[in-house]
């Protein structure tokens, strides 16, 4: 078996998996046949247990490393097992084709949409390429480029968000990161089709933001939305990110789905598999699939005047005060 | 920038020229070195007394307070900070927006004052812009935003501080697709998601000599591309040479430049 990521608390896991693994092997095949003993099937349930006690009791920081985690599926791993096609549009018509934010067409069943999301890289090649998933200026230029050509054809934006951040570098900069993000962010407020939006791992600012002004916005149960990372709020608050701190600022910060949804930023939060989606990305898709469906149909049939409306409504009553 | 707000003592160095400036002479200055017209920070309500006809300002939405949603605790509760930040600068909070005259012609402003928690963006100020913009636009007018906001999105308001770059930025949609004019001022500092919202959307934007403005902090570019920034990083002029500002302006000349411009824009 290959090597596999393990995070430090699903060390328990593992061990009561590779145990089953040879118990299951000692009977000879894993009792699908429905032979397993007695013994092996108890065993699956008190795994299965383990797994659910553990991550529902996923601390804030914990959730920041499962939203991390390398095996995490990524936007092209669900382009591959949601979409029947993917035929990527590159290119911003300005700067260059960022890699990060991958734009293009695409069929979800019957539906033909616009899709794009942050991708942060399988591998290192990729995520060399990629920047880790930390778009530039010309990301968020395609993306909204991509956009308005969806809402000319009146085809649905699907956005999948997935990135630590908005890339800080010189480069960013002088090519004006902060109006790009900015643009998107007017622009997407009044685009005339229906824009369903899914944090499917790191929420990372106005990165993210950039391409988060939908009719709905979901997220997956273990990723994170942050104003800041934790890195950041540590290094501002406690001068340096230690464990320690960067535990205290992802607890500060309510940045998990649950507190998300407590505070009336995201409209559904959608379940993850056992144990986490990087441990079974089939079922995930599943899911995903199932709730982008479920979007796409409620969304059809509103009037372009009522979607505008109703996305600016909604984004209107963000905030808390007195 | 160890201290916000107005210096205090009779005497002060200038960051810029390290002249020992008499404080007073400053500040009849508008807030500016008389050697080398280095601009200070000047606070909200001796920006509206210099751009605004005199007593033409009528303030709006000053009974809004912010709360403390996430229970935020630093080295003290987001609440006490709050209550110091208001005692310290007597603002209610980091915006003030309100209708008001400039050389007679009437105008919605809006200013975030860098001296109330950096200026940064929660629920109120994005709540405060927001009614800024819709009030221009069902009034009609001409809107500008004089923003100093170096914290960006606030911190203590977590995500519903990022939500509100969202909020602002879709009452500006609005408010163009109603043909309103929203001239930008941008004052030292001007960064995150300030700079990634409003601050970035004028129709005009203008910025103060020598303003920092930009999405990153230094800090963070550095510890990301380990390079050499360049002297003029995120300076006004370095904006203006990469092209995402129309022009630089003293703090003298803004009052006369921005009734020119409204002039120009005029539908007729």
């Amino acid at each position: 078996m290959a090597t596999v990521y393990q995070l430090p608390f699903e060390k328990d896991i593992y061990e009561a998996e590779a145990s089953l693994a040879r118990l299951e092997a000692a009977a000879g095949g894993d009792g699908s046949d429905g032979t397993a003993s007695e013994e092996v099937r108890r065993i699956r349930r008190e795994l299965a247990a383990l797994k659910r006690r553990i991550f529902s009791q996923l601390t804030p920081w914990q959730t920041v490393l499962v939203a991390r985690h390398p095996d995490r599926p990524q936007f092209l791993d669900y382009v591959e097992m949601i979409f029947d096609e993917f035929v990527e549009l590159h290119g911003d018509r300005a700067f260059g084709d960022d890699r990060a934010l991958r734009t293009g067409l695409a069929h979800l069943d019957d539906h033909k949409v616009m899709l794009m999301g942050h991708h942060k890289g399988r591998n290192l090649a990729e995520r060399t390429e990629c920047f880790y998933g930390c778009a530039h200026p010309e990301g968020y230029r395609k993306a909204i480029t991509k956009m308005k050509l969806a809402a000319k054809y009146g085809l649905p934006i699907i956005c999948l968000i997935d990135t630590p951040g908005a890339f800080p570098g010189i480069g960013a900069e002088e090519r004006g990161q902060a109006n790009l993000i900015a643009y998107n962010l007017l622009e997407m407020s009044r685009i005339p089709t229906p824009i369903i939006c899914v944090v499917i791992g790191e929420g990372g600012s106005g990165g993210a933001l950039g391409i988060g002004v939908g009719n709905r916005v979901g997220i997956l149960e273990f990723a994170y939305y942050s104003v800041i990372s934790p890195e950041g709020c540590a290094g501002i608050l406690w001068k340096t990110a230690t464990d320690e701190t960067k535990s205290r600022a992802a607890e500060a910060l309510k940045m998990t789905a649950k507190d998300l949804q407590r505070l009336s930023v995201v409209d559904d939060v959608i379940p993850e598999p056992l144990g986490g989606s990087h441990r079974q990305p089939r079922e995930m898709a599943v899911t995903l699939k199932r709730h982008l469906l479920r979007q796409l149909r409620e969304l059809r049939g509103i009037s372009s005047d009522e979607l505008v409306r109703q996305r600016y409504a909604k984004f209107r009553k963000m905030g808390m005060f007195q | 920038m160890a201290k916000r707000g107005v210096p205090e003592g009779l005497f002060l160095k200038c960051p810029s020229c390290k002249t020992t400036l008499f404080r007073k002479d400053m500040e009849e200055m508008l807030h500016v070195c008389p050697k080398c017209e280095h601009h200070f920070y000047i606070p909200a309500r001796e920006r509206i007394r210099h751009l605004l006809d005199t007593d033409s300002f009528e303030e709006w939405a000053t009974d809004l307070r912010s709360l403390d949603p996430l229970e935020f605790f630093d080295r003290k509760p987001y609440s006490e900070r709050l209550r110091d930040e208001q005692q310290r600068t007597g603002l209610p909070e980091a915006a003030v927006i309100g209708k008001g005259f400039i050389r007679g012609r009437p105008v919605v402003l809006g200013i975030t004052d860098f001296g109330f928690m950096a200026g940064s963006m929660g629920s109120v100020v994005g709540e405060k812009l927001t009614l800024a913009v819709e009030g221009a636009t069902r009034h009609g007018l001409p809107l500008i935003i004089v923003s100093g906001s170096g914290g960006g999105a606030r911190m203590q308001e977590g995500i519903l501080s990022l939500m509100q770059m969202a909020k602002v930025s879709a009452a500006l949609a609005q408010y163009d697709l109603a043909g309103g004019l929203f001239i930008s001022v941008l004052t030292h500092p001007t960064m995150g998601g300030a700079a990634a919202s409003f601050a970035t959307l004028g129709d005009l934007i203008l910025a103060e000599p020598k303003a920092m403005i930009g999405f990153a902090g230094r800090r963070t570019i550095k510890a990301t591309v380990r390079l050499e920034l360049p002297e003029d990083f995120q300076t006004s002029e370095f904006l203006l040479q990469h092209g995402f500002i129309d022009r630089i302006v003293r703090r003298a000349d803004l009052r006369t430049e921005l009734a020119r411009l409204i002039d120009y824009c005029e539908k007729k």
